[in-house]
């Protein structure tokens, strides 16, 4: 669809948006609705916009699979190393109020914000992996 | 009596939906028609003021799955295969467990009722401590992140094993084919 103007323009404009609105949503879950989940799913379909408008070439050269499979797991790992983390601080697995025991409700704060962004990271990249090995039979 | 009528009209629209999405033979038509009911779906979670399902509701229902049903449309045929006659035994129990359900919920509170069971457990400990205990004003996120830690967790871990299967499947086999042709 690269040689459609229209669309190739509108996703242009489109993706910064998608970006920093995915972002927003993982980065304000805790005060707004969202979170790492919808805030991953919007930064994934910002991939999938762009992927689908520029075609796999491209979109293998904004992100490609060597990056987006580690990722999966890296989110994983950041929620649950935040969880060991609390237990090498002395208390019990994914017990955030150790991140800061002087004031425990903002080690609370600290520890969902960071458990949000693996969620965040994990969800997006399985969302893009899915898409591309869907897509795969497309190419070539 | 306008959020009744809003009711009835979005619950009309989403059997509607459903109905088309089981009763076309195209399966594009069909992942459209799962869309739409799952923007519908969306938009009742916000009038039941369940933002946060709401917005996955959207997003992942609506959005990414479309895509992905689509995507999926490429490696199978595009129709369904023509539906045999009516099987009355699978209709018998279809009909019987539906029955039995909508009696079973004769017995349950009332929607939004106070005193039902599930809103006496923990919510209202959740409700009166998460601001003072994790500083998050959206206790959905609190609930989730902290209150569920664990469950959370396993959901991500989920949904990280749900992209390695597909990586393990769709990858090695297209590799696998590659090797064959050359």
């Amino acid at each position: 669809m690269k040689e459609n103007l229209i669309v190739r323009e509108a996703a242009r404009l489109l993706i910064p948006f998608i970006l920093l609105f995915g972002f927003y949503v993982i980065a304000h879950g805790e005060i707004s609705p969202g979170g790492g989940f919808q805030g991953g799913v919007i930064l994934a379909s910002a991939f999938i916009l762009y992927a689908l408008v520029y075609g796999s070439k491209d979109s293998e050269r904004v992100l490609s699979i060597r990056v987006s499979d580690p990722l999966t797991s890296l989110g994983v790992l950041i929620y649950a190393g935040v969880g060991v983390a609390t237990m090498l601080l002395g208390g019990l697995f994914l017990d955030y109020n150790e991140l800061n025991p002087a004031h425990p409700p903002a080690g609370q704060a600290l520890g969902i914000s960071l458990v949000e962004l693996g969620v965040g990271i994990t969800v997006s990249a399985v969302m893009i992996t899915l898409f591309n090995e869907i897509t795969r039979v497309f190419r070539k | 009596m306008t959020t009744l009528t809003l009711d009835i009209i979005l619950l009309f629209l989403l059997v509607v939906s459903a109905v088309a999405a089981i009763s076309v033979r195209s399966l594009l038509a069909a992942s459209m028609f799962l869309a739409i009911y799952s923007l519908l779906m969306a938009l009742i979670w916000v009038h039941l003021q369940a933002v946060d399902v709401a917005f996955t509701e959207a997003a992942v229902g609506a959005g990414i799955s479309t895509v992905l049903l689509v995507g999926t449309l490429v490696y199978i045929k595009s129709d369904e295969a023509p539906a045999p006659l009516i099987h009355w035994p699978s209709l018998a129990a279809v009909m019987i467990t539906g029955a039995v359900l909508i009696y079973g919920t004769f017995d349950m509170p009332p929607f939004g009722d106070p005193t039902a069971p599930a809103n006496l457990h923990v919510a209202p400990y959740y409700i009166a401590h998460s601001l003072e205990q994790t500083q998050v004003p959206n206790f959905v996120t609190s609930v989730l992140a902290s209150y569920r830690g664990y469950d959370t967790l396993f959901e991500t871990a989920v949904i990280f094993t749900a992209g390695i299967s597909l990586i393990l499947l769709l990858r090695q086999s297209s590799k696998h084919k590659r090797k064959k042709r050359s």
